[in-house]
């Protein structure tokens, strides 16, 4: 048996795996990131936006502080996040931001003057105050007070993961890539390590830490429509979700898009609608005006995935290939227009449809775009149920965004969360000593192994992991997508046991040997599924709406009754989670309200 | 559309002795907006289970899934088949060590680049959380991050004639990657330092400037023009290291 040893082991190379690893290295701790991809591929890389902090620096941020920021998460969240955390968030956000800057990231300063900005198709201008001339600029996201979001023009996720990868090297953080992790090695107490996959031989490894952090990113890809990268698919969740002791926190809380491309889903940003752009259906008619009269396409992004999922759900969908989909129609604004202020939108639809945006209607759909649920840790990053794990990043709920993230809060969070758990890791490591029970390391090991082949002797049958797969997609899509109910959930539910028992039958059509991609998804399939009824079955138990999670049965949002947040764990040998729930915060920093937008009735915490 | 594609497809698992290489051909019917992430993905979750590909982003953004398609090296997921003939010939990279079909291990050489230009930030200062940020003008940042916008898809390095050659040269991406440092004034390396990583034949010397690594750059990297820059720079640093030291005052 492989084994390779290490102080903290960081499953993910992330912007967050990444952060962590730093601070530990930074203090003189041997380090080992685990990542499916290069580093830099990791999908932190495809954030375009921007990364919100209070540094108040441009004219339309002044007057921002970590108060003004703490406001807005905490609304953003529909208040079901833990304020002590939010908190914890908005302080150090600042300082994250310029040690980013001390590093290398090239981020966009602060031009004095008189300077021309776009705000709904229409430009105004701001006067840039002389004696902030280059510090760190930002621009504008939706749901904040102020413009607060710090950018590197159209690449911040880009530049970012760069620079931290960077440094990473300069530390001597051994990241090594095309290495999945598939198990983790725990006695039911305390975490030792990981069984990992090579994905480039197929060959098994032990590695043993005396910490371990799960940094995997969001688990997208159990739908089919998603804006995340391929290999957002839950592994790292999966691997805690199996102890049968780590609970995963809020899984039914999953943020939609309502503009992703067909087929693909890339992201087409939200400045299409914000600059004019309309939605039509099948007879090219313009239908939102009829469900929001008032805010039409500028709904929130919530509202708006909702509508159309409402409208194609009435046979309006423009049939394709890939399944319905709706129009985006950008042409009224104009070839100057589109060229320049949209330049991202028309390369996207031009590479990767060859759609001309001035001349054709853009096929669109709502897309599933950021998961809120995570491995749940405390505020310190510790995952409940095991010592010695950890989690940060989107894998985890740290919870500072609640129901619904605010745009560039992730990003923020990554390096931010990295900055402050990895510090109380390094606590961790300086306290106490890991046993290593080698009894643990063989069972894990072994358990791997006869899985493996199981999988290639078509032992417990021969299901297609693909065609599981897609009828997971099917069941989830319809069920426990953009907008839900009692009915169609409880559907879902027990499609989606009837999938797990599928997925616990597939196997291999191919040898297995080396890097194969088939044994690759049979060996995630069964915990994919498990995902899918953490997702639906906590909807289903959820009698409420709150931010992203919208109850077509329930449409107020329930204090009295759901300022809670649900824990999802995985006993052996059970086709449900068992669901169990705690306070969202302990600390009220700020009293339940109104968000201010997105509408329905709040049923107040002593109504 | 109504089209069907013949795709011919490098086959190889090196973790399989049973494997030798050869071409397979697979055929699908072409459907709207159908790009070569689309068409991969299908042949393996249709036809065959086990062919090695590698997308991640598939957006154009993460460098991946670079590829040799019909001889030039380029990014899949980019690649819309309607723009392409019927018949569409998939070639891993070259330079980099195979994986296994059209999957390399690029994260190994990129690895060993940027440990060899030491891709990082150079600076006897320290980080102070309590003091604001150091001032930059906004135009140098723009221009750094038009050379930190390199992927790392490899592409370059694919289409370049010496990386196939010598194996310990660094390629147009490793000279674009210190450019960057160069222009930083955050980076505190002196000409000498950076002369020392790249005034060689591994690297600005060895490059024979015909452009190849240009021409298939997605992200359209000005590479010529820090080539170019670079190559001067380091021909006057060679120059001013051997000569002797009083006269270096005048350059
Ligand atoms: C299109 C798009 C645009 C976005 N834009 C913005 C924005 O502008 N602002 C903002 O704030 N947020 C944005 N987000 C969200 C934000 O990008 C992500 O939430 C964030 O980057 C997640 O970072 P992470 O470090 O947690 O995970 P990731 O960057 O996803 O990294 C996950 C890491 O884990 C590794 N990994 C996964 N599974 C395993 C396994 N089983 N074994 C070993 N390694 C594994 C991967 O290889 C990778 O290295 C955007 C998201 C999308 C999809
Ligand atoms: S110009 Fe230089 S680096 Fe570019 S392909 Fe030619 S030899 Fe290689
Ligand atoms: S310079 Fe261009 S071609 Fe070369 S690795 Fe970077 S993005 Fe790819
Ligand atoms: S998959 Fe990321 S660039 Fe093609």
């Amino acid at each position: 048996m492989k084994i390779i040893q290490t102080d903290l082991l960081c499953v993910g190379a992330g912007l967050a795996g990444e952060r962590v690893a730093i601070e530990a290295a930074d203090n003189g701790f041997s380090v080992i990131c685990l990542s499916i991809v290069p580093a830099r591929r990791s999908h932190s890389s495809a954030a375009q936006g921007g990364m919100q902090a209070a540094l108040g620096n441009s004219a339309m941020g002044e007057g921002d502080s970590p108060d003004v920021h703490f406001a807005d998460t905490v609304k953003g969240s529909d208040w079901g996040c833990d304020q002590e955390v939010a908190r914890l968030f908005v302080d150090a956000a600042p300082i994250a931001m310029r040690q980013m800057a001390f590093w290398g990231v090239p981020w966009n300063r602060v031009v004095p003057g008189e300077q021309t900005y776009y705000k709904g198709g229409k430009p105004f201008t701001a006067f840039e105050k002389p004696e902030n001339e280059g510090l760190i600029h930002s621009r504008n996201f939706g749901g904040t007070a102020k413009w607060r979001t710090c950018y590197t023009s159209d690449g911040t996720g880009h530049c970012v993961l760069y620079t931290l990868d960077n440094r990473a090297a300069q530390m001597g953080v051994s990241v090594i890539d095309k290495v999945e992790a598939i198990a983790l090695i725990h006695d039911g107490d305390t975490c030792m390590g990981v069984i990992a996959r090579c994905l480039k031989t197929g060959e098994l490894t032990a590695y043993l830490a005396k910490a371990t952090l799960i940094a995997t990113g969001g688990f997208g890809r159990i739908y089919r429509e998603s804006t995340n990268a391929v290999i957002c698919d839950g592994g790292g969740l999966i691997t805690a979700l199996d102890t049968g002791v780590v609970p995963l926190g809020n899984m039914e809380a999953v943020q939609f898009h309502p503009t992703g491309i067909v087929p693909t889903d890339i992201l087409v940003t939200e400045g299409c609608r914000g600059d004019g752009g309309t939605l039509l259906d099948k007879n090219e008619y313009r239908f939102m005006p009829d469900y929001e009269p008032e805010k039409a396409e500028l709904a929130s992004r919530d509202v708006v995935s909702r509508r159309m999922t409402e409208h194609m759900r009435k046979g309006l969908g423009v049939p394709s290939p890939y399944g319905d989909h709706l129009w985006l129609d950008i042409r009224h604004l104009g070839e100057a227009h589109i060229r320049t202020k949209l330049r991202e939108v028309d390369e996207i639809c031009q590479s990767f449809l060859g759609v001309d945006p001035v001349y054709q209607l853009i096929p669109v759909r709502p897309t599933q775009h950021y998961s809120m649920g995570g491995v749940r840790t405390n505020k310190d990053g510790a995952a409940y149920g095991l010592k010695g794990l950890f989690s940060a990043g989107e894998a985890s709920c740290w919870d500072m965004h609640g129901f619904n993230r605010l745009g560039g809060n992730s990003l923020a969070e990554t390096v931010v969360a990295g900055m402050i758990i990895g510090g109380k890791i390094v606590e961790f490591l300086k306290g106490a000593e890991t046993v290593i029970k080698t009894a643990s390391v063989r069972d894990a090991m072994d358990k791997q192994n006869a899985r493996i082949a199981d999988l290639v002797a078509c032992k417990n049958g021969s299901e297609n992991p693909y065609t599981v797969r897609n009828a997971m997609f099917d069941s989830i899509m319809k069920g426990a997508g953009i907008f839900r109910n009692g009915k169609d959930l409880e559907t879902c539910v027990a499609e989606l046991q009837e999938i797990l028992g599928r997925a616990r039958r597939v196997g291999l059509r191919s040898s297995g040997k080396g890097a194969n991609p088939e044994l690759t998804m049979a060996l995630k399939i069964e915990g994919m599924v498990k995902l899918a009824l953490c997702v639906a079955y906590g909807a289903l138990k959820r009698t409420e709406s709150r931010g992203a999670h919208t109850r077509e049965d329930f449409p107020e949002r329930n204090d009295r009754d759901w300022l809670t947040r649900t824990l999802a764990t995985w006993a052996d040998g059970a086709d449900l989670p068992t669901l169990n729930y705690e306070p969202a915060t302990h600390i009220f920093e700020m009293p339940p309200g109104d968000r201010g937008y997105g509408g329905g009735k709040i049923i107040p915490m002593n109504g | 559309m109504g089209r069907t594609l013949t795709f011919n497809i490098f086959r190889y698992n090196p973790s399989d002795p049973a494997s030798s290489p050869h071409m397979d051909k697979f055929t699908l019917d072409e459907t709207e907006r159908m790009t070569l992430f689309i068409a991969l993905n299908r042949i393996r979750e249709e036809i065959d289970p086990t062919l090695m590909f590698d997308f991640c982003c598939r957006a154009g953004i993460c460098g991946a899934c670079a590829m040799v398609i019909n001889g030039r090296p380029g990014l899949a997921c980019h690649t819309k088949t309607k723009e392409m003939p019927a018949e569409i010939t998939l070639m891993p990279l070259p330079v980099f060590k195979l994986v296994g079909d059209l999957s390399v291990d690029t994260g190994t050489w990129f690895r060993g680049m940027y440990q060899k230009v030491e891709s990082w930030v150079h600076t006897d200062k320290k980080f102070d959380p309590k003091a604001q940020e150091e001032r930059m003008d906004n135009a140098l940042a723009e221009q750094i991050y038009e050379l930190d916008r390199c992927i790392e898809c490899g592409c370059c390095v694919g289409a370049c004639g010496t990386a196939l050659m010598r194996e310990d040269f660094l390629g147009a991406v490793a000279l674009n990657r210190l450019a960057r440092f160069i222009l930083d004034p955050r980076d505190q390396r002196t000409e000498k330092d950076y002369f020392d990583i790249v005034g060689t034949d591994e690297g600005i010397f060895g490059c024979m400037g015909l452009l190849a690594c240009e021409d298939v750059c997605p992200k359209q990297i000005p590479l010529q023009e820090q080539l170019g820059k670079l190559r001067r720079k380091m021909a006057l640093a060679a120059v001013k290291n051997i000569l002797p030291k009083f006269l270096k005052k005048d350059f």
